[in-house]
């Protein structure tokens, strides 16, 4: 195998009509092909095309936020897989998981890394949040940010929740009979919580009733977990991941000491700020004019 | 009666696994974050740049292929990590939700653990629906109550001591309550040390008293006047407190401003509650401090 046989291929390949629609860019060994081909890629530029040497050491960011969203690719692609051997139906969802462990080919390790891949999405959320916090990377631009940060932190948790319950054996239903017990006590909402008389709650129409479908843990609890697990929450979370990187840029990209282009981004919003009062205040800005 | 099996049990519980995990990654995160800080506080007191802030760390290098190079092999190796994981280890499964049996103990997840530990100590309308609110609303309001302009984006204690001093304490908190109702609570949610037997007919005397009995305040008394030195504690703890910081630390209050110093010394004055209520409980057995016809704190 020398390098005769894949200049030979790069020639016949790369010229042709199928590879140049494709991969519109050269070999990326040149900053000019290395950019375009993180430009030209929807999923790489996520990333900017440039960024300072210290954001790309793992003692500085620790990976957490990458590994938390490679995690949950994970878990999508596991779950989907899932999916496809599985009723959310009392009857049937036990034998479900027994069959994946005895009968379906990989079964077995197909469910132990969607479940050992969500502890560790877990960890991972937990310990990319302490991350930014011992860095102050939670601080100006980044507030909003954070916030989102911290909404996608109980979404996961709230997701591995719904899921504890799918497997149908006794550690899925008490864990979550002890964790929706809690919803008893909600204030005003649930019918042990204070002032709940206030609305005529009872066991069968307070908030816990409306998450669990029954009085307790049962085949309607199991099918609304199902729905919340697969489709409801990570509809909501996509969603929310999409704002989440999407801000990460839009506020200067990865955190650091207040470099020049940020101090510069803040200069941009001032003027903004100043002009935007001056219109206020009567005093005429030129606007540019139309061509 | 001694035995380890239950201790170990629990250790080798594959649901177990992300607790160990959990205690490796607080050690060695905890250690790099300190590390690179105080390499960092020793740069600004030479009056040098950060590490993060040298010229040759502030280059600009090639997305591809620096920074995929190493998304790449942290990708790597952590999907070879989960795949080992994963074969190595079973997920549990036992024997089919059954409404019938109650497990004894029986255990939220192990990350939910911090919650249902918390029950042990109030009401569950506080540890399980207030607590975790004000939990999520405490950590949005962060960047916003922190108004410490120094410390953006770089490792550092000398600058933010305050700051990282309250969050390691409500993070170290809730990892130790986790860690806790993980290995140290067995049947009836007792507690029970390593090596210790989980007897399940352990003997556990009910003998929490309220703040009013422990005055020596005839229970059957009209509530109001019952609990008039719990109100009186109460209400002072969380409206003479923040006068007297604001008075004996004018700087801290004036550099927040009205809003955000209210704000933050609430949060603060309830993360200290939670573990003072704790030590009560454990020390003289306080069950609750303030009993109403409709909530008890």
């Amino acid at each position: 195998m020398g390098s005769k046989l894949q200049d030979f291929l790069e020639s016949q390949v790369y010229p042709s009509q199928i590879w140049q629609s494709v991969i519109r860019h050269g070999k990326p060994v040149n900053d000019r092909n290395r950019s375009l081909a993180v430009l030209g890629n929807v999923f790489l530029h996520l990333h900017p095309i440039r960024l300072p040497r210290y954001a790309t050491k793992y003692t500085y960011t620790w990976g957490m936020g990458g590994l938390s969203f490679l995690l949950f690719l994970v878990e999508t692609v596991t779950g989907i897989l899932l999916m496809f051997y599985y009723h959310p139906t009392a009857s049937l969802a036990y034998g479900d998981i027994k069959s994946l462990e005895f009968d379906v080919p990989f079964g077995m390790i197909l469910r132990n890394m969607h479940r050992w891949g969500a502890h560790a999405m877990v960890l991972a959320v937990w310990f990319h949040m302490f991350r930014v916090f011992m860095t102050g990377s939670y601080k100006k631009p980044r507030e909003f940010n954070w916030a989102i940060g911290v909404i996608l932190l109980t979404i996961t948790l709230f997701m591995s929740f719904t899921g504890y319950l799918l497997p149908w054996d006794q550690l899925a239903m008490w864990a979550i009979t002890v964790g929706t017990n809690m919803a008893r006590a909600v204030p005003l909402l649930g019918h042990e919580g204070p002032f709940s008389n206030l609305l005529g709650l009872k066991i069968d129409n307070d908030i816990r009733f409306a998450l669990l479908g029954g009085t307790r843990v049962g085949g309607p609890t199991l099918i609304r977990f199902y729905v919340l697990h697969c489709i409801a929450v990570p509809f909501v979370m996509s969603f929310i991941l999409s704002i989440h990187f999407w801000r990460i840029r839009k506020d200067g990209g990865i955190s650091g000491p207040q470099s020049a282009r940020l101090a510069n981004l803040n200069k941009v919003t001032q003027v903004k700020a100043a002009e935007g009062k001056k219109k206020v205040e009567g005093i005429k800005v030129e606007a540019p004019k139309a061509e | 009666m001694y035995s380890f099996k239950n201790f170990l049990d629990i250790l080798t519980t594959p649901d177990n696994v992300p607790i160990l995990l959990l205690i490796a990654m607080i050690v060695a995160y905890t250690w790099i974050s300190f590390h690179k800080a105080f390499d960092n506080d020793k740069r600004l007191a030479q009056g040098r740049p950060v590490w993060e802030g040298e010229p040759h760390n502030q280059e600009k290098v090639h997305t591809w292929p620096h920074l995929l190079n190493i998304e790449f092999i942290v990708s790597i190796i952590a999907m070879a990590g989960l795949t080992l994981w994963s074969t190595f280890l079973n997920a549990p499964l036992e024997d089919p939700a059954n409404n019938s049996v109650t497990p004894n103990p029986s255990k939220a997840p192990w990350y939910f653990l911090g919650l249902q530990e918390m029950l042990v100590y109030f009401d569950p309308w506080i540890a399980g629906v207030v607590l975790p609110g004000i939990i999520v609303v405490g950590l949005i309001a962060i960047p916003y109550i922190d108004t410490n302009p120094k410390g953006n984006g770089y490792y550092s204690w000398r600058d933010r001591r305050f700051a990282i001093g309250v969050f390691l304490f409500g993070w170290f908190l809730w990892m130790a309550l986790i860690i806790e109702g993980t290995i140290l609570r067995g049947p009836g949610w007792n507690f029970f040390m390593p090596g210790e037997y989980w007897d399940v007919h352990k003997q556990v005397a009910l003998v929490n008293i309220n703040f009013s009995e422990l005055l020596n305040i005839d229970p059957k008394t009209f509530w109001l006047a019952r609990e008039l030195p719990a109100i009186i504690i109460l209400g002072l703890y969380f409206t003479i407190t923040p006068f007297l910081v604001a008075k004996f630390n004018k700087k801290f209050y004036e550099d927040l401003g009205l809003v955000r110093y209210g704000v933050t010394i609430m949060l603060l004055l309830l993360l200290v509650g939670l573990p003072v209520k704790m030590i009560l409980r454990l020390t003289i057995n306080l069950k609750y401090i303030l009993v109403t016809p409709w909530f008890n704190i």
